[in-house]
């Protein structure tokens, strides 16, 4: 029998085990079978309460647009601007954007793009006449669901910058542009056929998780999405979170046609990834120099550095907004500041603040105990332990399997508790610290391990003597990138706390729909600053070694 | 032809005064010690030198001044001692790729690929990844590629010294019989006293610069 890495074998019962029973209980409750409720029937009818919606229709043309229009614009503004040869600014400008929670970002880019936002009272009235916010607009939750598009076109375009500039590390982008320029191609021409499409190969799987993010959306949803009609997301979350317990079932409906809808979502992108191919193939054969999107592209990079520049406003009119005394409108910034209301606020955020740093401490402690685990087991193995699955948590929509977890934690009695929350956050927190560990400690030369080998030092000496201090700066970072995804998670902590476990993130949407922007710019502040404090403290690490 | 290149990198100058006039078919070798500027010099014939060189001087070719022209619209080939063939286009692709534009036609094109991989002995190579092929038989892609863009000069920079010695040798003997057979005048780096024998005599040594 070959030997198994113990610590792989841990983390895909920890995963797996609760994705394949959450998505069993999602789909056998979406055919009316839930015992737990005393539902031993299958039957048809939650399906037709489904398709029974008068706006069911809308809601899935509305998701699909969204979906893909994000998706596909973040992908064009990231290929863009790296075709621009960023320099070292990227890296600083993308480090908040990338820390910040998907909530708190949306929250600061309605105090950005609503009409009474910190854009139209920047332009005010000097440009647009406007001495009162003008009540024409609907500009947050429109009908077409721009907001929502422009809100994950923000979150989802540094984090495909990121994926893009480590790949660029990987391909040997400058001298294969030569190569090219010296069969007579022009540097855009040559950039796009010949750097772009190796690129690409290196961040399908991250877009794939953005595609799946995007169709399936409800923290930004819930601040930025139209209500009539809503996504798909939120049509089955409104059912599932009904106080009716009968309405569970064509909420679980919807949540196994949200699983199939990213599952078509994915065909369809195979689809436009065959027709991109074929297409490529025919201009690298037809053997055409002519320049190609010289216009288009620098162009498409001004637009990638607008949506960066919206992200970084976003984060600073939540800033101005939480400490804001009196702002009123049209005035370009607050009339007087004051911390009262944050001081005010401190003691009743003292303990979502403490459980959303607990919840993201023992998560991403945990999973970077695990994946150090994982990555010594392959050491000692000598050979990889296939990690394809445990992305699996960020290809499927959280809605279509979560409220299964959550039933799964209450028949074993353990929902609402810290662990099956902390548990819950694993499952998306574990998959980013071990991508962004496996890479470091891949690259580790073993000729260190070997040494202190040579010098007399067992296995565990020379792992926490030798190899786990030379990797403290990506250890470091790959925690604080779990801390960041541990505070953004809402769907997991509301299903799987039962509604009783209150984090920053829970409060801050909560808080969205109240109108209160001083409020929401105090929570939504706080939601960001964990993960920053986090990123700051990785990069702090990353200095001294 | 190459006029009076002048080459300085962050105000330190590697040479001056370099000039020399390759005829076609003619092949001339530049050796000298490592950081004497062979590889910025051919850099600068090329197209291809960074920015942070400053350099000055003229290269003419077939009386046409190319000086101030991108490598694109230079009509120099270039290889390296790395193929460079692109790993996500097949070898057929690739070969595709280099092709001139001036031949048309889609079974024109397949058939001019079709016949470089005949002349170098790949034959029926299209459709397989580069990463199947052997370092030999990649650098041969990668001289096919290069000829297919019909240049009308082709720069060497040291493109065998990844090669083991035998190999060399063939890998040698394939470029210079090819070269030959299409007029090109050929400028080539190295390190290996063997390659400028082979490279039919003539060579310049760079010295670099007097230090200050």
């Amino acid at each position: 029998m070959r030997a198994v890495n113990p610590a792989a074998r841990i983390a895909y019962a920890l995963l797996g085990g609760p994705i394949l029973g959450g998505l069993a209980v999602t789909a056998s409750a979406a055919f009316g079978y839930l015992p737990a409720l005393g539902r031993t029937h299958v039957s048809l009818a939650p399906w037709r309460r489904l398709f029974a919606e008068p706006g069911l229709w809308p809601s899935l043309r509305l998701t699909a647009s969204v979906g893909f229009a994000a998706t596909l614009l973040s992908l064009a503004l990231a290929f863009a601007l790296l075709a621009r040869r960023p320099g070292g600014w990227l890296g600083a400008t993308l480090t908040p954007l990338l820390a910040s929670p998907h909530s708190a970002v949306a929250i600061g880019l309605a105090f950005l793009i609503a009409p009474s936002g910190w854009i139209i009272r920047l332009l005010s009235p000097w440009a647009t006449g406007f001495t009162a916010p003008p009540d024409w607009l609907t500009v947050v939750g429109d009908p077409q669901g721009w907001a929502l598009t422009l809100g994950l076109v923000v979150k989802e375009t540094p984090f495909l910058l990121a994926v893009g500039l480590a790949a660029l590390a990987e391909v040997r982008a400058e001298p294969q542009t030569q190569a090219a320029r010296a069969l007579g191609y022009g540097p855009a021409r040559a950039w796009w056929l010949v750097v772009t499409p190796q690129l690409y190969a290196r961040m399908r799987w991250p877009l794939y998780a953005v595609l799946a993010y995007s169709l399936s959306v409800v923290d930004m949803a819930l601040v930025l999405a139209p209500s009539h009609p809503a996504p798909l997301s939120l049509l089955a979350l409104r059912w599932l979170t009904s106080p009716d317990l009968a309405e569970l079932f064509p909420g679980e409906a919807a949540a196994l046609l949200q699983l199939a809808l990213v599952g078509a979502g994915f065909a369809a992108m195979r689809g436009l990834e065959a027709a991109a191919s074929f297409a490529l193939d025919r201009l690298a054969r037809n053997g055409r120099r002519a320049s190609m999107g010289d216009g288009l592209a620098p162009a498409l990079a001004m637009g990638a550095r607008a949506i960066l520049a919206l992200g970084l406003g976003s984060l600073a009119a939540l800033a101005l907004w939480a400490v804001a005394w009196r702002w009123p409108f049209p005035r370009a910034l607050p009339q007087s500041y004051s911390l009262r209301l944050a001081a005010s606020e401190a003691a009743s955020l003292a303990g979502p603040a403490a459980t959303t740093i607990t919840l993201a401490a023992a998560s991403a402690g945990a999973s970077l105990a695990l994946a150090v685990a994982w990555l010594e087991g392959e050491d000692r193995l000598g050979r990889r332990s296939s990690s394809a699955l445990i992305f699996l948590p960020l290809l499927l929509p959280q809605i279509a399997f979560l409220f299964g977890v959550e039933a799964l934690a209450a028949a074993l009695r353990w929902d609402g508790g810290f662990v099956a929350v902390a548990w819950a956050h694993g499952l998306f927190v574990f998959p980013y610290v071990w991508l962004a560990l496996a890479g470091p400690w891949r690259g580790l030369d073993p000729r260190y391990a070997h040494a202190a080998a040579a010098l007399g030092a067992g296995r565990l000496k020379a792992l926490l003597r030798v190899k786990l201090p030379l990797l403290a700066a990506p250890m470091s970072l790959a925690f604080a990138i779990g801390v960041a995804v541990s505070v953004a998670q809402y769907l997991s902590t509301l299903f799987v706390g039962g509604g009783r476990v209150a984090t920053l993130t829970t409060e801050a949407l909560a808080l969205s729909s109240g109108g209160d922007r001083r409020l929401s710019g105090v929570v939504g502040l706080a939601q960001a600053l964990v993960p920053l404090a986090a990123y700051l403290a990785a990069w702090g690490v990353g200095r001294r070694t | 032809m190459v006029k009076n290149v002048r080459l300085a990198l962050a105000e330190r100058p590697l040479f001056a005064d370099v000039s020399f006039r390759v005829e076609p078919g003619e092949r001339l070798a530049i050796m000298g010690p490592s950081g004497a500027g062979k590889s910025s010099l051919l850099a600068y014939v090329g197209g291809h030198l960074l920015s942070a060189f400053s350099a000055s001087g003229r290269v003419i070719l077939n009386r046409r001044d190319v000086t101030r022209l991108p490598p694109e619209r230079r009509r120099i080939g270039l290889m390296f001692q790395d193929d460079l063939l692109f790993p996500h286009f097949s070898v057929g692709a690739n070969l595709a790729f280099g092709l001139d534009a001036a031949v048309r036609g889609r079974a024109a094109r397949r058939a001019r690929v079709a016949e470089a991989l005949a002349e170098a002995g790949l034959a029926g190579f299209e459709s397989r990844d580069p990463a199947t092929l052997s370092g030999g038989q990649r650098q041969r892609v990668a001289l096919m590629r290069s000829l297919l863009a019909a240049p009308e000069a082709l720069l060497l920079d040291e493109p065998f010294s990844k090669l083991d010695a035998e190999m060399r040798a063939d890998m040698r003997r394939f470029v210079f019989e090819h070269t030959a057979r299409r007029g090109l005048p050929v400028v080539l780096v190295t390190h290996d006293p063997a390659d400028a024998e082979a490279a039919g005599g003539r060579v310049l040594t760079l010295v670099g610069a007097e230090r200050p």
